[in-house]
């Protein structure tokens, strides 16, 4: 088990170089410049000497390989430098953002769990029947159904809904609040981008629940389960389930990961100040420092998840960790 | 001549003037925090002076003062200006060369440090004469400028090059904040990433990327304002979420200003309970050919694409469904300097008769050989109102054969194609904050006296005049200058074409009283004359 997580750690480093280089190379083959953007994009008149100064303080007059060995340096010591933008650390940058982001995932993951599994067994068990259509169809609509429109919908929905009953409409509170400062109005904000987010991910998830269950139940251990006589309930959970959750908790590793830096349109549309939406801006404002430090970030979150849904694979299946 | 002038002006203030709907304000009352949202993501820094974006202004301009601006209870005015630490606007004296301002006593900054002319002049220093490695993004408007000094603890000199008309306007800058002269001999650079000034609100906190916070100035110096106790701006780039934000009664307002279809959905949701002020804009699209690529170093090709475009009748369809709605020329349509429909009428583009000017269109193509014209209009992807006037713009050339396509880009591509000259014709815009003529048609020099120039010319012809025009005192002789410029421009050169003045419209809960709309974005954004009727019906 040791050599197999030794092995999975030092597969770690190299992919993140890689993708180091990559979005380095990445960013400057996008035309633009973030100095003409911060000064021209007003449509004014701007100082034809204010570009080279601008282009000096943010180190954009150095030679591309002095830019990138800085780059390289920086992220193996956990400097990442400051915002070209903001000027601010691009740490505090990310901090400031990372919460609300990290929240909504882990609400949105929680939903998805908590409405996939059961509804995708279910599915399986009652294949073929109108439990199972119904629980399709809402699948597929998940699947179908893009969040942008979802979360416009939901805060139309919800501001119609409220003004009918209290004749005053109610949306959601557009600046965020720490959960531990303001529990009720941090959910309240939370709420609607996570069902949105959920929805999806919990559509995703069902289906593969579903399918993993219903080859799972066609396995012969599991006839042999039924065949010595043990109770449905016992093969379900204890044989069916646990073997079933392997592709699963892939789905959900993967996408855990995609929802920290992913949720680009949601953070739009409910004004979450959030990952998402830094990364947005980072790339439109062509801030090569925070849009570096952004998807090396996603690279690591991604890098890790996998690791994290590998070893839980080793753990639910020992054929894995003694291989 | 003067008075013909004069009630031109008048007609033309009144025809571009405020619309709005906010009537029989009595007395304003105290206490109440606004919350509006600001469309655009925060700023790249906290510093004035050295940042270009409205959402600077519309999240720090409530936290400093200024020496002069734009008369805030008049902003519609383009020639109005008042004092705000000055005492009076005064008479230049040494032929035009030298202002003498007096500056008012009392006032502190929120650190409770008295300001003087020495925090005056260091922050007009700072702007006009940066240290080096300090940027400064308009230095260049204040080149005019030989010397700033303090010479007492009241009084602030500017000594000019030479006499301009300019200098005066361009002091009510919204983006000159006062800094502490101890601060900045500190640290130039400290105000990058902290306020702290003498305004109507002190700072209270900014939410990064989120939200900025100010609380009242109890000690503000012009007496009983700020009226408000405090605000919140929102900053929110989709316009869904500032439209809903508004709608639910989140936020009261935005300054930027929204399109026809927003304001006509929250109208009619809220009926009363939202007013909207409307008002002529000091942006407007202009429409730049590649002359370094042929065929559009041909001027009859040029002045065919111009004459095509039906502005007259364009102009009232267009401003159903996007934020345009004014034909002018380069000038400001507010301004005494602007040309009046009649003049306007005599340039190419602007004939009554779209069909002789259709006509006359297809004769010039034809004489350049040039009747199967294709082009490809390079547009920034920015849907209020850049893409609407593109897309209007390819029916338009249709009219006489132009097959045109359209290349709409993000704004940095879209900024980069048009300094390396990467486009046939380019969709673009020129906004300006304090309506200033003379400087806000600077844009139109060449390349090499405008850096924001990308048609690709040269014209020492046209650089003349523009230089006579700036150092002309005479508002008749420098009326008459910006005839000949701006018929250069379009007439005879085509080097640019204006392509509709931009519209204005702001909405507000009906609870929101003070706030006059005027033809900027950037200006009148202090907050210092809001106040709320938290007991009327919003």
């Amino acid at each position: 088990m040791y050599q197999y997580i030794a092995k999975r750690v030092l597969l770690v480093f190299p992919t993140l170089i890689g993708a180091a280089a990559l979005v380095f190379i990445l960013m400057r083959l996008i035309p633009g410049d973030i100095c003409l953007v911060r000064l021209g994009s007003g449509g004014g008149s701007f100082d034809p000497h204010a570009i080279d100064l601008c282009h000096a303080e943010i180190g954009l007059d150095r030679p591309l390989i002095v830019q990138f060995l800085s780059f390289v340096w920086g992220f193996f010591s956990f400097d990442f430098g400051v915002s070209m933008w903001s000027g601010k650390p691009v740490s505090l940058e990310i901090l400031t953002r990372l919460p609300i982001s990290l929240e909504i995932a882990l609400l949105a993951t929680v939903i998805a769990i908590l409405i996939a599994v059961p509804l995708g067994t279910i599915s399986a068990l009652k294949q073929n029947t109108w439990i199972d259509v119904v629980v399709r169809t809402l699948a597929i609509g998940g699947i179908a159904t893009p969040s942008f429109w979802l979360g416009i919908i939901s805060i139309m929905f919800v501001l119609d809904i409220t003004n009918a009953i209290s004749g005053t409409p109610w949306m959601p509170p557009i600046d965020y609040v720490p959960i531990w400062r303001d529990p009720i109005r941090n959910l309240s904000m939370a709420f609607l981008p996570a069902i949105t987010v959920g929805y999806r991910y919990a559509a995703v998830s069902m289906r593969m629940t579903r399918s993993a269950m219903l080859e799972v139940l066609r396995e012969d251990y599991i006839r042999t389960a039924r065949a010595k006589g043990l109770i449905e309930k016992i093969v379900i959970n204890r044989h069916a389930l646990k073997n079933a959750l392997l592709p699963v908790v892939t789905v959900i590793g993967i996408e855990f990961a995609f929802l920290i830096g992913g949720l680009v349109v949601t953070e739009q549309v409910f004004n979450l100040n959030g990952i998402g939406r830094l990364f947005v801006q980072a790339v439109q404002n062509q801030d090569y420092t925070l849009t570096q430090a952004l998807v090396m970030l996603t690279v690591a979150i991604f890098v890790f998840s996998n690791l994290i849904v590998d070893l839980m694979y080793a753990w639910l299946d020992p054929r894995i960790r003694f291989a | 001549m003067r008075s013909a002038l004069l009630a031109a002006c008048i007609g033309a203030v009144l025809a571009t003037g405020p619309a709005a709907a906010d009537t029989g304000e009595t007395m304003p009352k105290r206490g109440g925090t606004l919350t509006y949202m600001i469309p655009a993501d925060a700023p790249p820094s906290l510093d004035g002076h050295r940042e270009g974006t409205f959402a600077m202004l519309h999240a720090l301009a409530p936290f400093y003062s200024v020496l002069m601006r734009v008369n805030p209870e008049n902003p519609s005015d383009t020639t109005q200006f008042v004092c705000d630490l000055c005492t009076a606007i005064p008479k230049p004296t040494d032929d035009g060369k030298t202002y003498t301002f007096k500056i008012r006593t009392g006032v502190k900054f929120h650190d409770g440090s008295p300001l003087t002319a020495a925090d005056v002049a260091a922050s007009w220093h700072k702007i006009i004469f940066p240290p080096p490695g300090v940027l400064s993004a308009r230095q260049d408007w204040w080149s005019v400028v030989d010397s700033v000094e303090a010479p007492d603890t009241t009084t602030v000199v500017f000594r000019l090059k030479f006499a301009t008309t300019t200098f005066l306007p361009s002091l009510a800058d919204p983006f000159a904040f006062i800094y502490s002269k101890a601060i900045l001999d500190k640290d130039v650079r400290w105000y990058e990433q902290h306020v702290m000034g003498s305004g109507p609100f002190k700072f209270v906190a900014l939410d990064i990327g989120q939200s900025m916070k100010g609380e009242r100035n109890p000690d503000y110096y012009h007496k009983g304002k700020p009226y408000l106790d405090g605000f919140i701006g929102i900053f929110a780039d989709k316009q869904v979420v500032r439209v809903e934000a508004i709608h639910s009664g989140r936020a009261a307002m935005e300054f930027r200003g929204l399109p026809p279809s927003a304001i006509n959905d929250l109208q009619r949701e809220l009926g009363d309970k939202v007013k909207v002020q409307t008002h002529d804009w000091n942006c407007g699209n202009v429409v730049t050919p590649n002359q370094r690529r042929k065929p559009f170093d041909d001027v009859r090709v040029r002045r065919a694409l111009l004459l095509a475009v039906d502005q007259w009748n364009g102009a009232p369809a267009l401003s159903k469904i996007a934020n345009v709605r004014t034909v002018g020329g380069i000038v400001f349509p507010g301004s005494p300097l602007a040309a009046t429909k009649e003049e306007l009428q005599k340039l190419a583009g602007f004939w009554p008769d779209i069909e002789k000017s259709r006509a006359e269109a297809r004769r010039l193509l034809k004489e350049a050989g040039q009747e199967n014209l294709q082009l490809e209009l390079l547009n920034r992807n920015v849907d209020q109102p850049y893409k609407y006037v593109g897309t209007w713009l390819v029916d338009q050339w249709s009219k006489i054969g132009v097959r045109a396509t359209q290349r709409v880009q993000p704004t940095g591509p879209w900024l980069q194609a048009m300094r390396t000259g990467d486009f046939d014709v380019v969709v673009e815009a020129n906004c300006n904050s304090v309506v200033n003529p003379v400087l806000d048609t600077h844009k139109y020099l060449p390349r090499v006296r405008s850096p924001v120039n990308y048609g690709g010319y040269n014209d020492p012809e046209l650089i003349e005049i523009y230089e006579k025009m700036l150092s002309e005192g005479d508002f008749d002789r420098q009326r008459a200058l910006m005839r000949q410029y701006e018929a250069r421009i379009i007439d005879t050169m085509a080097d640019e074409f204006p392509m509709l003045w931009w519209y204005r419209m702001i909405p507000e809960r009906s609870f929101v009283h003070g706030w006059k709309i005027g033809p900027s974005h950037f200006i009148n954004q202090d907050l210092s004359n809001i106040w709320l009727d938290e007991g009327q019906n919003g």
